[in-house]
C-alpha cells in the first residue's frame, strides 16, 4: 500500500499511532512491509491456503461472532441434499461439466430452491452456469447479488448438517497451520501469531480491516481470494462496521468509477447487466433474468427504465419498451483478451484504445502487437504516442522479422488527449466516493477531453446519419448538453446532473428509491442518483475534516445516498442498539423510531428492528428489520454463494495455472473452470517443469505508473527508477551466478526479458513442501518507446493468457519462468533462444 | 528577524516513495540527476548535489544470523536528507560575494545571481550538501523554499509528504514535538530511536533541518559529529597573527633596527 498507494498510506500511519498493528502478506519485503508491524512472506498464488487457515482457526475454536453471524449472515441456512463439496469430489463442486469446464450451478442453492422457482428466484440459477461463465455473467451482481429465495429454511441451532456453517466447518477443516507452512511458507508462529491479533481484534468492541489490490485480484482464482477474506471477516463481524471491510485499493484514480459507469463489456451503468441477443428479447425478459425480486434488487425496473429514460428521453415510451431494443447486446465473451483473439483471426477490425497502452501495458504482449497489426484501423487517444501508438514501426517483431511494417495495414489515428488538470469531471475512489474537480488550465495545442471526443464524435456521426431504421438508435438519442469555451467543451457538470437524473417536474432527484418504474423519471446511473440533489454538484463539496464529524459527509458524495460504510445497519445489534459504545456508528431511535447515527443509515430510515415481512413480499418489503446486506435477496452476507459464483460457492485452494508444486490438498491441480486457450499466440509454461523451475511475480514501483506512459516521458520520475530490474535473493543469484547490478534475462514459453539484477534479503527463498522455491519479482513500467526518457524490457510479453472465471481478469501475480545470466538475445537469436525452451 | 523556521525529518515514519525529491524538484526547477541505475536498494539519484536537493536514502538491514532469519532482511531505512540549514554556517562563512546569506527565517540560501562560482563553500560543509552544477558552474542547493515561505507557504517537500515525515514549522516547536515523538518510541519499545542535529550544543550549534534516525548517523550517510569547519578560523587567525607578528618582530630584529657600532 505504502508502495502503491503513498497518499492513502498515511492513514495507515496516523492508525499506528493510535495503536494499530499492521500485518502485510506479501511475496517481497516492499515499503509497505518496512512500515508494517509484521511482514509475512508467502509463496506467491497460496492465499487461500492462509485466509482458509484463519477461516478454520475461528470455527474450530469457536472465535466467531456469533450473535452477528447468526443474525446477519447465512450461516443457518441450509443448502440442498444435491450438493456435493470439493472434500466429497477431491477437489470439484457438484456441477461440473468436464466437457465445457463449466459448472451448473444448480446444486448450490438453498435447500427447497432448484427444481421448482421459489418466491424470488430467478431465471439465471435455474438455467444452469453455462450462460452465467460465457459472459462473465457472475460479474453482473456487483451491487445485486445472484438470485436465490429470500427466506430459505434455517437451523438457528447451526446443528444440521447441511447448514452453512457446518459446511463451512467441514470444508475448511483441512486448511491447519501445517498446511500454510507447508504451502504458503509462512512458520506455525507467525501464522498463530497473525490468528491471534485478528481475532483478538474483533468483536463487539474491536474491528479487523483487510485490505487487499492486484495481488489478490490477477489470479485464476482471484474472485475467490477475495470471497475468503469475505467469509473471515463476516464470521468475525468486521463487514459495515468502522474499522472494518475489505477495502479494495485500486489500479488507477477512478478505476471504482469505470465499473460504476462502465468500460466493461457485460455491464450496463449502475452494474445492470447488459442484455444477451439471444435470450433477452424483450424488457420484461430481460429483468427476469436480471437477478433476484427481493432486497432492493427487486426494483431493477425502475433502475432500467430510467436509465433507457436518460438515454432515449421522450422517444422512450412505454409502448416501445422505453427503446429496450435500442441497447446494444453481447453474444458472449467480449472481453479483452478475446477481442485480441478476434483481431489476429481477422474479425474485429477497428479497435479504439483510449488511456491504454496494451502494446506493453497487457499480458501475452506479442499477441496484443499481432492483433493491432491485423488491424483495418486504430485510434489511439493519449498524452504521449505510447508504443500502442507506434508499434508499426518499432515494435520488437520488427526486429524478429515477425512483421514488417510494409506488410501491416493499419491506419492509426492518433489523437492527443487533455490531463486531469486540463478538463473538468470526477474522480471516483475505492470507498464510491465522488470528488470533483475544477480545469486547471487548457489543454495545449490538439489536446482534447475524452468528454469532448465523443461528444462531438456523436455529432458528427448523427449529421451524416440518413433515414435509414437501423440508425434509428443513434438518431433518438439525447445529445445535447451545453458547450463551454473556444472548444466547445460539453458541459461536464451536465452529464452528471444527467447521471444524477430528474423527475417529472425536470428537477433533480435526491436519491434512488425515487426512480419510477413507469417512464415518469430518467436517470443515468441509479446508485449515483443523489449526486445532484438540489440541483447542487454534491461531489464538488469540499467542507475541511475538522469543521464536521469524522466520518466527513460533507466532503465530496458517496455512492449510494451518501452512505460512508455500505451496509452499516450491522454496526448495530439485531435490536438496533449499537454493538458497544466504542464502535457505535449507526443505531435505532426507539423515541423518534428512526435510524439513525454518525453516517447516513444503509437503510429505510423507520424500518424497526422488530419488522417481519409478510408472505410474499417485494423488493426491501421482503428484508426484515434485522437483515443488513439489503441489496442482497435474503438480507444476509453470504458465507456461502448458492449462486452468482462460475467456480464454486466457496472458496478452494488450487495451484495457479504454472505452478511450480503440486496441490497436495486436492487431486484437482488448478481451478477447474479456468479460462484457458489452445492458441499458438498464447503458450503456457506446463506445470511443476524443471524448465521453469521460479515464481514469476509483477508489481509496480511507486516512481512509475503502470505501463509507464504517464511516468517515463517525465524527467522527475525517470531519473527515480531508469531501469528495469529483477529482484531476487541472495540464494538464488549464488546458484545462477547473477552478479548485483549485472544483467538477468528471463524467460517463459512467450518471451524473454533482459533487466539488471537486484540482489536482496528483501526476497527470500521460501521452504514450500520441503524444498527451496524462490520467487522473482519485476516491476513491468518499461517498454522500447511511448516518448519515454527511460527505456526496458516488455515484462508483459513474459506473462500467460489464462483468466479467472468470474471477471476475466489474467494471472499476473503467479506465474513461472527461468533466469539466466546475462543479456537477452535479439532479433533472430531471441526465436531460437524460445524454440530452444520450447523444445525443452 | 521572524521566528527561526526549520525541517523534521522523523525517518521512521518515511515510506520512500521520493515525492519529496519530485516536489522539490518541479518547484524549484531543479534539473533531473541523470538517469542512472545505481543497484543501490531503491536510490537512483545517488546523493544531495546540486541537481538534488532532498534525497531519500535506502538501506537495506540483513537479519541477524542465526536461524532461519540469515537470509532475510531485518529492516529497511529510508531517510529523506536536505540541507541543514546550520546555525553556524560554514558556506556562508567562506563564501567571498555574499551570495550566500541568512535569511529572515533563520535558514541559508544562495542567491544565483551573485554566486561567481569559486566554489569555496563545496568544501566548506561538513556535510557535502552544496554542490556546484556542471552546466553553469555555480552552488546550488536547497532554500527551504524561500520564496514560498515569503508567500506564508511551507515548503514544498513537506507539503508533498504523505505521511508528515517531513514536518516544517519554528524550530523550537519542532525540537518539542521531537522530543515528545522519541519518547513515545522508546515506550512503545523502540529504544533505538534518537535525534540528529537537533542540539544547539553540537559541532554547527544545532542543525535548522534535524532527524529522528533509527540508527547510528553513519548508516544513513550523516557525519556522527559534524563540525563547522571554520570553527577554529578565529584561532588559526589569531595564531597566522602572532606567527605574522613574531616574524615581523624577527625581521626587525634582523633588519630593521641598526646595530651600534662600537666606536
Amino acid at each position: 500500500m505504502a508502495e502503491c498507494h503513498p497518499v492513502g498510506f498515511q492513514w495507515v500511519v496516523e492508525a499506528q499511532a493510535r495503536g494499530a498493528k499492521v500485518f502485510h502478506v506479501d511475496p517481497r519485503f516492499t515499503r509497505t512491509s518496512a512500515l508494517a508491524d509484521r511482514h509475512l512472506p508467502i509463496r506467491a498464488g497460496s492465499d487461500i491456503v492462509l485466509l482458509g487457515a484463519l477461516i478454520n482457526h475461528v470455527l474450530r475454536n469457536e472465535l466467531d461472532f456469533r450473535e452477528y453471524v447468526l443474525a446477519y449472515t447465512n450461516a443457518s441456512s441450509i443448502i440442498s441434499g444435491r450438493f456435493a463439496d470439493t472434500e466429497d469430489l477431491d477437489g470439484l463442486f457438484s456441477g461440473f461439466d468436464e466437457e465445457t469446464r463449466t459448472y451448473d450451478p444448480s446444486s448450490w442453492s438453498y435447500e427447497g430452491t432448484g427444481e421448482e422457482p421459489a418466491a424470488g428466484l430467478r431465471g439465471e440459477q435455474l438455467e444452469g452456469g453455462r450462460r452465467h461463465a460465457e459472459a462473465a455473467g457472475a460479474e453482473q451482481y456487483g451491487s445485486g447479488g445472484a438470485a436465490a429465495t429470500a427466506r430459505p429454511p434455517a437451523d438457528p441451532e447451526l446443528r444440521h448438517p447441511r447448514c452453512v456453517y457446518q459446511i463451512l466447518k467441514r470444508h475448511f477443516a483441512r486448511y491447519t497451520p501445517e498446511v500454510v507452512a507447508d504451502l504458503c511458507g509462512i512458520s506455525e508462529e507467525d501464522f498463530a501469531e497473525l490468528a491471534g491479533t485478528i481475532t483478538a481484534n474483533s468483536g463487539r468492541e474491536r474491528t479487523t480491516a483487510w485490505v487487499y489490490s492486484v495481488g489478490w485480484t490477477q489470479h485464476t482464482v482471484g474472485a475467490q481470494y477475495i470471497r475468503t477474506a469475505a467469509i473471515l471477516q463476516l464470521l468475525l463481524g468486521n463487514i459495515g462496521r468502522p474499522g472494518g471491510g475489505i477495502l479494495a485499493l485500486r489500479g488507477h484514480a477512478s478505476i471504482q468509477g469505470s465499473s460504476d459507469i462502465p468500460t466493461l463489456f457485460n455491464l450496463l451503468p449502475g452494474y445492470l447487466p447488459m442484455p444477451h441477443a439471444h435470450e433477452h428479447e424483450d424488457l420484461a425478459e430481460y429483468l427476469t433474468h436480471a437477478g433476484g425480486d427481493t432486497g432492493f434488487w427487486g426494483r431493477k425496473r425502475s433502475y432500467v427504465v430510467s436509465l433507457l429514460k436518460a438515454w432515449w428521453g421522450d422517444a422512450a415510451t412505454e409502448a416501445n419498451d422505453f427503446c429496450f431494443d435500442y441497447l446494444p447486446r453481447i453474444t458472449g465473451d467480449h472481453g479483452h483478451y478475446t477481442t485480441v483473439l478476434g483481431q489476429i483471426d481477422g474479425t474485429v477490425k477497428g479497435y479504439f484504445v483510449v488511456g491504454e497502452n496494451p502494446a506493453v501495458g497487457s499480458a501475452g504482449g506479442k499477441a496484443q502487437r499481432l492483433g493491432l497489426a491485423n488491424l483495418d484501423w486504430l485510434v489511439v487517444r493519449d498524452l504521449t504516442l505510447v508504443e500502442t501508438a507506434t508499434f508499426w514501426q518499432d515494435c520488437p517483431e520488427l526486429e524478429t522479422g515477425e512483421l514488417r511494417t510494409e506488410d501491416i495495414a493499419t491506419e492509426v489515428f492518433f489523437l492527443p488527449a487533455a490531463s486531469h488538470v486540463e478538463k473538468d469531471g470526477t474522480f471516483t475512489n475505492t470507498q464510491r466516493l465522488l470528488q470533483w474537480r475544477e480545469k486547471a488550465l487548457d489543454p495545449p495545442g490538439d489536446c482534447r477531453s475524452d468528454l469532448w471526443f465523443y461528444y462531438h464524435l456523436g455529432k458528427r456521426i448523427r449529421q451524416r446519419l440518413e433515414d435509414d431504421e437501423i440508425d434509428r438508435p443513434v438518431r433518438e438519442l439525447t445529445w445535447d448538453y451545453p458547450e463551454e469555451g473556444e472548444y466547445r467543451d460539453p458541459s461536464a457538470q451536465a452529464v452528471l446532473r444527467e447521471i444524477n437524473g430528474t423527475g417529472p417536474d425536470g428537477r433533480t432527484l435526491s436519491g434512488y428509491v425515487q426512480l419510477q418504474p413507469d417512464g415518469s423519471t430518467r436517470c443515468g446511473c441509479w446508485i449515483y442518483c443523489g449526486v445532484y440533489a438540489d440541483e447542487t454538484n454534491q461531489a464538488a463539496r469540499r467542507r475541511p475534516g475538522h469543521e464536521q464529524s469524522p466520518v466527513a459527509p460533507e466532503w465530496g458524495w458517496a455512492w449510494p445516498a451518501n452512505r460512508r460504510i455500505l451496509y452499516n445497519r450491522a454496526s448495530a445489534d439485531p435490536e438496533g442498539r449499537a454493538w458497544s459504545e466504542r464502535k457505535a456508528y449507526v443505531w435505532w431511535d426507539a423515541e423518534r423510531r428512526e435510524w439513525t447515527g454518525h453516517d447516513v443509515p444503509d437503510f429505510e430510515a423507520g424500518k424497526p428492528p422488530g419488522y417481519r415481512p409478510p408472505e410474499g413480499a417485494l423488493a426491501e418489503a421482503a428484508l426484515a428489520g434485522t437483515d443488513p446486506f439489503i441489496m442482497q435477496v435474503d438480507g444476509k452476507g453470504w458465507l456461502f454463494a448458492p449462486a452468482g459464483l462460475a467456480d464454486g460457492p466457496l472458496p478452494t485452494h488450487y495451484e495457479s495455472h504454472e505452478s511450480p508444486v503440486p496441490n497436495t490438498l486436492y487431486g484437482t491441480q488448478a481451478n477447474p473452470a479456468r479460462r484457458i486457450y489452445d492458441r499458438p499466440e498464447l503458450p503456457y509454461n506446463p506445470p511443476m517443469s524443471p524448465r521453469f523451475p521460479h515464481i514469476l511475480t509483477t508489481y509496480r514501483l511507486t516512481e512509475h505508473h503502470t505501463a509507464g506512459g504517464m511516468s517515463r516521458p517525465l524527467a522527475y520520475l525517470a531519473e527515480l527508477q531508469p531501469e528495469l530490474f529483477c529482484e531476487v535473493s541472495p540464494l538464488l543469484a549464488a546458484e545462477l551466478g547473477l552478479d548485483h547490478g549485472g544483467w538477468a534475462t528471463i524467460v517463459t514459453s512467450r518471451s524473454a526479458v533482459e533487466a539488471r539484477v537486484m540482489v536482496t534479503e528483501r526476497v527470500r527463498p521460501l521452504r514450500v513442501q520441503g524444498r527451496t522455491v524462490h520467487q522473482v519479482g519485476l516491476p513491468y513500467h518499461w517498454g522500447w518507446g511511448g516518448g519515454g526518457l527511460v527505456t526496458g524490457g516488455v515484462v508483459n510479453d513474459l506473462m500467460p493468457v489464462v483468466l479467472d472465471p468470474n471477471v476475466y481478469i489474467q494471472e499476473g501475480k503467479a506465474v513461472t519462468c527461468d533466469v539466466r545470466p546475462g543479456r537477452c538475445p535479439r532479433g533472430t537469436a531471441l526465436l531460437d533462444l524460445m524454440e530452444e525452451y520450447r523444445r525443452g | 528577524m521572524a521566528e527561526r523556521m526549520g525541517f523534521f525529518t522523523d525517518t521512521s515514519i518515511c515510506i520512500g516513495c521520493k515525492a519529496c525529491e519530485v516536489a522539490c524538484k518541479e518547484w524549484n526547477d531543479v534539473p533531473d540527476d541523470g538517469f542512472v541505475f545505481r543497484a543501490t536498494s531503491y536510490d537512483n539519484t545517488g546523493s544531495l548535489g546540486a541537481d538534488t536537493w532532498r534525497h531519500v536514502a535506502f538501506i537495506e538491514q540483513r537479519a541477524p544470523a542465526g536461524g532461519d532469519g540469515g537470509e532475510g532482511i531485518d529492516r529497511w531505512l529510508m531517510s529523506s536528507d536536505v540541507c541543514k540549514h546550520c546555525t553556524h554556517a560554514a558556506c556562508l562563512d567562506v563564501c567571498p560575494t555574499g551570495a550566500l546569506f541568512r535569511t529572515e527565517f533563520g535558514t541559508v540560501v544562495v542567491q544565483a545571481d551573485i554566486c561567481n562560482g569559486c566554489g569555496y563553500c563545496v568544501p566548506a560543509c561538513p556535510y557535502g550538501v552544496i554542490d556546484r552544477r556542471e552546466r553553469d558552474g555555480r552552488a546550488w542547493k536547497c532554500t527551504m523554499c524561500y520564496d514560498r515561505q515569503l508567500g506564508g507557504l511551507e515548503p514544498a517537500c513537506a507539503k508533498a509528504c504523505p505521511t508528515d515525515s517531513i514536518q516544517f514549522g519554528p524550530l523550537d516547536e519542532l525540537r518539542a514535538r521531537a522530543e515528545e515523538r522519541v519518547t513515545a518510541l522508546h515506550e512503545a519499545g523502540r529504544p533505538e530511536a534518537r535525534l540528529y542535529g537537533e542540539s544547539p550544543d553540537d559541532g554547527v550549534g544545532g542543525a535548522g533541518a534535524f532527524f529522528l534516525l533509527l540508527d547510528d548517523p553513519e548508516v544513513y550517510g550523516l557525519p556522527p559529529a559534524p563540525v563547522v569547519t571554520t570553527r577554529d578560523l578565529p584561532q588559526m587567525w589569531r595564531w597566522a597573527g602572532g606567527a605574522a607578528l613574531t616574524l615581523a618582530g624577527a625581521l626587525a630584529l634582523c633588519f630593521g633596527v641598526p646595530s651600534r657600532r662600537r666606536g
